[in-house]
């Protein structure tokens, strides 16, 4: 009987990774929402367009490493992350201008939108690989850890460690000032409203003399500096593999759902629900009932509900329960 | 025949490309992309019938031709006897667990009006029900999986002629789709989209996973073959003799005997691996034509001008007494089924089940691009499609080599930028498939051959 530790262990290998992934999957969910909130088609080249924006961010740190400028203990991709912003946002306003216009212009049904975003899938993954390559790639540098497991074992005298990587919590943090600042934008000022008009009612925000034009490219905008944010966070925490990005995009699709698709909270709530769930479903809690149950009552096998293998499965079940029994997602959608 | 005279110009250019690749490559790669274009046209009739007949967006054809590959390995390997004594009775007695789970919850749907309670005992029972299963079949698995692990360490299949997991594939693929189909059919066209697209994901992790069935990464390799072994056929007579005639002109330029025999030899061995792709071609054939008949005929029926109405106004065919939600389920069990055997008929090709490689891009997402670039609701043009983008699929790496060695002309050979562009050759397929796509959606909306509606 031991809760200290067995809260260290859920800490460790739960809370901590989940929240962390939670929030890579909350900006990307945000992305979809928005596009499909106000240009109103579900973008099937998220996963890609969150590459691209990595690419550029990997581009410009290599640059940065290479005459000598860093930050320190910070990764100096946050150096590069503004600057691949700028890139990203000319590529978002580039394909509107030349493929998703033509669409938006003519009225044509969502079906055809999402079509035409397979096609952009297709374009944006082939320049990324011929840009930098399929293979994986790390770009991390700076301070590794906060916490060392070691460190803490020292400093609390527990059995448990905890160590906490310095990227999962840069993650949590700029994912937190992101979100914050968005619903900000979006719930006081002037254009933030008209987007929420405009995505609540078209017509009637054309009406009152809401610019759709310029509603369009501040969603590109805003888009555009969620996925390369949101991209360059997943990289620097794990790995940057122009394929798991693909991947990614079916996760998001399910928290983006799960939160309400058109709803910027939900979608960032959704994005935790997914990530906890995949982890609390998937991990092995023999050691944590070692720790809370008494000697005789341990138990034999892991423990484990689901094998790891089904992490994506878990995801991607909860959001096929939640389509079935609230469409609209656990937190109503539609509402931007 | 005027009318049709664009259908026939456009399968001629095709004809004529592939033969091309035959004069200028080699007939053996000419022939496997033929092989390959007609599975990807049954696939594309599939999703065609979802599509263009009923306007069903289905994103999950990668897990029905995954079910269709299972259905091969379980038809023709076959079966471990070591495999069944050690777990399979504890695999049969969670069988009869799933079924009865199911009929529990059919009976609980049936029973009782829809309401909060109802739905947490049909959770409960679910929930209840896998955590009975995982206790009994674990050890089960696990004693599967231990016999022979680097050979079997699989159940094995029935033994029978793959040729039958054509049909099995689709029953499989069709079952599937029936399931989906009843929880998900209801949802709007995107959300449609998105929760196959999630589901065939579902599919291929078990696929992968449940080693027990299907050996999961380890792959099943050497299945059973419709056709004759290449190895076999260079040692039968018959075939030697066919190759002399065939090349006689050329043999008998050869004076050498020695010479001679081996130049002979060499045609044997190329011939074989021809001859071996032409037996796949005609049984391929075979199941094309049959599935173009049978969809043209269901096109121009009474039953497909009611899809065509269902499709472009759902209400007015509601109000005229069809019943659309039937229909629908209808139309996604037989275009899966369709799949389901596109599915058998690739890994009968191959030999070998390899579930690693079932990915979106390629099972998916190219097979909409067929269909859409071909022409969706036209039978003709969405196997002119799977043709057409399976053909620029294989031939873009060469294509975007010559690009890039034409475009860079002037750089020297060991040149960065040259050296890197080369290396990425391989995907400047995904350019030209995605530009393509994007071409078409935008300057000919309904594909290389529109759907023709004759008003009679």
């Amino acid at each position: 009987m031991d809760f200290v530790n067995a809260i260290i262990l859920l800490l460790n290998y739960i809370f901590v990774p989940a929240l962390a992934y939670g929030s890579q999957l909350a900006l990307g969910a945000i992305f979809v929402t928005l596009i499909y909130g106000i240009l109103r088609f579900a973008n099937f080249a998220t996963g890609d367009m969150m590459s691209f924006g990595t690419m550029f961010t990997i581009l410009f740190t290599w640059y940065f490493q290479s005459v000598g400028i860093s930050l320190g203990v910070l990764p100096t991709a946050l150096l590069a992350i503004p600057f691949a912003i700028i890139f990203m946002i000319g590529y978002m306003l580039l394909i509107d201008k030349f493929v998703f216009k033509y669409y938006r212009v003519n009225k044509s049904p969502p079906v055809q939108l999402a079509m035409v975003s397979i096609g952009v899938m297709f374009v944006t993954q082939a320049v990324v690989r011929i840009i930098i390559g399929p293979s994986d790639r790390r770009f991390f540098d700076g301070e590794k850890f906060i916490i060392k497991a070691v460190e803490f074992k020292e400093m609390t005298g527990l059995n448990e460690g905890l160590a906490i990587k310095s990227t999962q919590v840069l993650t949590i943090i700029v994912t937190l000032i992101l979100v914050s600042t968005l619903f900000w934008f979006l719930n006081k000022t002037k254009t933030g409203k008209s987007m929420r008009a405009y995505s609540d009612n078209e017509d009637l925000a054309l009406l009152s003399g809401i610019d759709p034009k310029k509603i369009v490219m501040i969603t590109w905008v805003i888009a555009g500096i969620l996925a390369t944010i949101g991209g360059a966070l997943y990289g620097l925490d794990k790995s940057f593999k122009p394929f798991t990005y693909f991947n990614n995009m079916l996760p998001i699709f399910a928290a983006a759902i799960v939160g309400g698709i058109g709803n910027p909270f939900g979608a960032f709530l959704g994005g935790y629900v997914i990530a906890f769930s995949e982890i609390l479903l998937t991990y092995a809690y023999r050691k944590f009932f070692m720790y809370v149950l008494p000697e005789s009552m341990e138990p034999g096998g892991l423990v484990q509900l689901l094998s790891t293998d089904y992490k994506f499965a878990v995801s991607f079940s909860i959001l096929v329960i939640v389509l079935l029994y609230r469409p609209s997602g656990i937190f109503k959608g539609k509402v931007l | 025949m005027r009318k049709n005279l664009n259908v026939i110009a456009a399968y001629s250019i095709m004809m004529g490309l592939i033969i091309l690749v035959g004069i200028f490559q080699s007939w053996n790669i000419a022939l496997s992309i033929f092989n390959l274009c007609l599975i990807s046209a049954v696939m594309t009739m599939g999703a065609n019938i979802q599509w263009g007949y009923a306007g069903l967006i289905n994103f999950g054809i990668m897990g029905y031709t995954a079910l269709g590959g299972l259905a091969a390995v379980l038809i023709s390997v076959n079966p471990i006897q070591e495999a069944w004594s050690a777990g399979g009775l504890n695999i049969l007695f969670s069988l009869f667990l799933i079924i009865g789970m199911v009929l529990a919850v059919r009976y609980v749907l049936k029973k009782y009006e829809k309401s909060k309670i109802r739905t947490y005992i049909i959770a409960t029972i679910i929930i209840l029900g896998i955590i009975i299963i995982r206790f009994v079949s674990e050890p089960g698995i696990e004693a599967i999986e231990e016999v022979d692990p680097a050979k079997t360490g699989f159940l094995g299949g029935l033994g029978l002629p793959i040729i039958f997991s054509w049909i099995v594939g689709a029953f499989f693929a069709g079952g599937l789709a029936f399931v989906i189909g009843k929880v998900a059919l209801g949802l709007r066209a995107d959300y449609l989209a998105i929760a196959t697209l999630l589901i065939s994901e579902i599919v291929i992790a078990i696929i992968k996973h449940e080693d027990w069935l299907t050996r999961g990464v380890k792959n099943v390799i050497g299945l059973k073959r419709p056709a004759p072994y290449e190895v076999n056929l260079q040692q039968t007579d018959w075939f030697i003799n066919l190759v002399e005639k065939f090349n006689s002109s050329k043999l008998n330029l050869i004076s050498d005997f020695a010479e001679r025999q081996a130049a002979l030899n060499q045609f044997v061995i190329e011939g074989s691996s021809v001859f071996v792709k032409l037996c796949y071609s005609g049984l391929f054939l075979i199941v094309v034509i049959i599935l173009l008949i049978l969809t043209q005929k269901a096109l121009y029926s009474p039953w497909g001008r009611m899809m065509r109405a269902i499709r472009d106004n759902e209400e007015a065919a509601n109000a005229m007494g069809k019943n659309v939600v039937k229909q629908h389920l209808l139309i996604f069990v037989l275009g899966s089924a369709i799949v389901g055997i596109a599915g058998a008929m690739l890994v009968t090709q191959d030999g070998l089940f390899t579930p690693g490689s079932y990915r979106p891009m390629r099972y998916t997402f190219l097979i909409w691009v067929m269909v859409i670039v071909g022409g969706s609701g036209n039978n003709f043009g969405a196997i002119l499609g799977g043709f057409a983008v399976w053909f620029l699929w294989i031939e873009a790496a060469p294509i975007g080599l010559y690009l890039v060695n034409l475009t860079t002309a002037g750089l020297d050979d060991t040149h960065v930028l040259k050296v890197h562009l080369i290396e990425s050759v391989p995907y400047f397929r995904f350019l030209m498939m995605g530009i393509g796509l994007l071409l078409i959606m935008r300057y000919r909306p309904k594909g290389i051959l529109p759907e023709k509606i004759e008003i009679k």
